[in-house]
């Protein structure tokens, strides 16, 4: 065999990208459009956006929408693990139960669960503590218990209940079974292996889409506004009838809910990031770091390593 | 006369139609390093797990010290084990799975502490102690705050073996415990098995590594279609089978 040559290092011309280059003209042109669309069409009404973004009733209606998103999540996300826990339990009743429950909330719009709640004094006007078909210890109206935010929280929080089931009966599912094997085979009970063994190890299948359930969530408690809860929709909505600045206002409103968003999706990579340990040797870059190296690309072609090492590296000694 | 550590009569097993165990008869008596060979699809491993009672018995009788597997008997009628009694039972008994099966969001060291905390409830520190002897034991100290995932196949392997006696266990389960490995890495593996035998550890080991049950095995079974073909010493059964079976067997894997 003959010893390997010393190549030169190579000096090519770079394929050139012409559509690149296209794309990049034709996207410009029409973001220029949109700037000065947005800039000279005074039906945008800047000012009054400006006006209105840290209006007070705005930034109740923030907190509103954070409150209900937070609490209905938090409900629907225990209720859900529970439900698909449930559904894979060998006692056929309550995995039968299960497949009900998800049935029933998931197969109705969530609008019509959320009006019903608000309603359900008309159906149940009274709800009342005590023996089932025996006395009643205490009963209370059900329109002073059932409030805007009760009826917002128990139509978002047991819809999402429905769909969290489904994501975490998928997450538990894709958990090898060598892993209940092994941990029943060291004693652990069935519960001390769903704990300890199966749902840590199902996070990393659950979290992304449960990420994706809380933006949707967010955005869709703009739909309680129908239940005269006052969050950040409904909260718009009645400044602009008020004043009919309608589209300037629906600005604001989606100002807001992109702030939001665009912070839950933060959030998002970084609890991913920490799910992913032990499978995986390397993390992803965080934004900062992504950032680093696309600015640092864009400018240059990263430094080739010098030709000597690539010769090391590459067999150059036998 | 001491009691047998493992005494199996007649156990038969079928998924649905197909007929896995077809009566097995045998005894593992107390320090025995007991090994079971065959081909693939005889039976071996859901014997195996019949004894920590992983599958359940269809019929037939299977005692582990003396107690019956999976039931309890009173009078002369059989109870069904409650799941957390059949779980009970189950940490006595050390399981090694051909996969390893190791915990890969816990280190090594998290591990082997699992069970001694969560199940019996130990205190950490003492656990931990332990943990890490065991960890030495089988040369990975250095590899406690590791994962999983950034070990090779053997080592995996002997954390496994590490985890499974961290619950201090009387009898020990293999379920190929090499064959998922690269050649070079049995070895080591196998040296750890060897040290626990010299131990005197009582042993079930389903292997296909003929070497090492002719040299550290004290009986072996070879099984076939779900029944018990031959028995006796490695060195016997390996060196000169009786039945036809067992030599159309052992001249393709020896």
């Amino acid at each position: 065999m003959t010893p390997p040559l010393h190549p030169e290092s190579i000096k090519a011309i770079p394929v050139r990208h012409r559509g690149r280059w296209v794309a990049a003209g034709v996207i410009l042109v029409l973001v220029a459009m949109f700037i000065n669309m947005a800039v000279t069409n005074p039906n945008f009404e800047w000012d009054v956006i400006a006006e209105n973004l840290f209006n007070n009733k705005i930034l109740e209606g923030v907190w509103a929408t954070i409150w209900i998103t937070v609490v209905a999540m938090i409900a629907g996300i225990a209720l859900g693990v529970l439900l698909s826990v449930m559904r894979l339990s060998p006692n056929p009743l309550l995995s039968n139960v299960a497949y009900g429950y998800i049935w029933f909330f998931r197969g109705t719009p969530v609008l019509v669960q959320l009006i019903f709640w608000f309603n359900l004094a008309v159906l149940v006007p009274n709800i009342s503590l005590g023996i089932p078909f025996g006395p009643t210890f205490v009963s209370w109206d059900t329109n002073s218990v059932i409030t805007p935010f009760v009826a917002a929280l128990l139509g978002l929080g047991l819809n999402e209940a429905a769909y969290m089931a489904e994501i975490s009966r998928a997450g538990i599912q894709s958990v090898d079974e060598g892993q209940v094997e092994a941990s029943s085979a060291l004693g652990m009970s069935r519960a001390q292996t769903m704990r300890r063994i199966v749902l840590p190890q199902a996070m990393r299948v659950i979290i992304p889409p449960t990420g994706n359930e809380v933006i949707s969530m967010l955005k869709t408690t703009s739909l309680v506004s129908v239940v005269a809860m006052p969050e950040l929709f409904y909260n718009t909505q009645q400044i602009y009838a008020r004043t009919y600045q309608t589209i300037p206002l629906l600005i604001v409103a989606s100002i807001w809910y992109l702030i939001l968003t665009s912070v839950l999706t933060t959030g998002q990579f970084y609890i991913e990031r920490h799910y992913g340990r032990g499978s995986s040797s390397e993390k992803p870059p965080t934004f900062l770091q992504r950032l680093r190296r696309n600015v640092f690309r864009f400018h240059a072609q990263p430094p080739t390593p010098p030709s000597s090492t690539l010769l090391d590296t590459h067999g150059g000694v036998r | 006369m001491t009691v047998p550590m493992v005494r199996s009569e007649g156990v038969c097993k079928s998924f649905g139609s197909l007929e896995v165990l077809k009566g097995i008869d045998l005894e593992v008596q107390r320090g025995e390093v007991f090994c079971i060979v065959g081909p693939s699809g005889s039976g071996k491993s859901t014997f195996l797990r019949c004894i920590n009672h992983l599958e359940k018995v269809d019929s037939g009788r299977l005692f582990v010290d003396g107690e019956l597997v999976g039931y309890r008997q009173q009078g002369d009628k059989l109870h069904e084990l409650k799941d957390r009694d059949a779980a009970k039972k189950r940490r006595e008994i050390g399981m090694v799975f051909q996969r390893f099966n190791l915990f890969p969001h816990m280190t090594v060291l998290q591990n082997v502490m699992e069970a001694p905390v969560r199940v019996r409830k130990e205190p950490v520190d003492q656990v931990r102690e332990r943990a890490m002897r065991l960890l030495d034991r089988v040369g990975l100290v250095g590899k406690a705050d590791a994962y999983p995932r950034q070990l090779s196949g053997g080592q995996q392997q002997r954390v496994a073996i590490a985890r499974a006696l961290a619950m201090e266990p009387k009898l020990m389960l293999f379920d190929e415990p090499t064959s998922a490995l690269d050649p070079e890495l049995v070895g080591e593996v196998l040296d750890v098995m060897r040290q626990l035998a010299v131990d005197g550890m009582t042993m079930i080991v389903v292997t296909h590594e003929m070497g090492f049950a002719r040299e550290v095995g004290d009986n072996l079974v070879f099984m076939d279609d779900g029944i018990v073909v031959e028995t006796g010493r490695p060195r016997d059964v390996l060196g000169n089978p009786r039945h036809e079976r067992t030599k159309a067997f052992l001249s393709k894997v020896l």
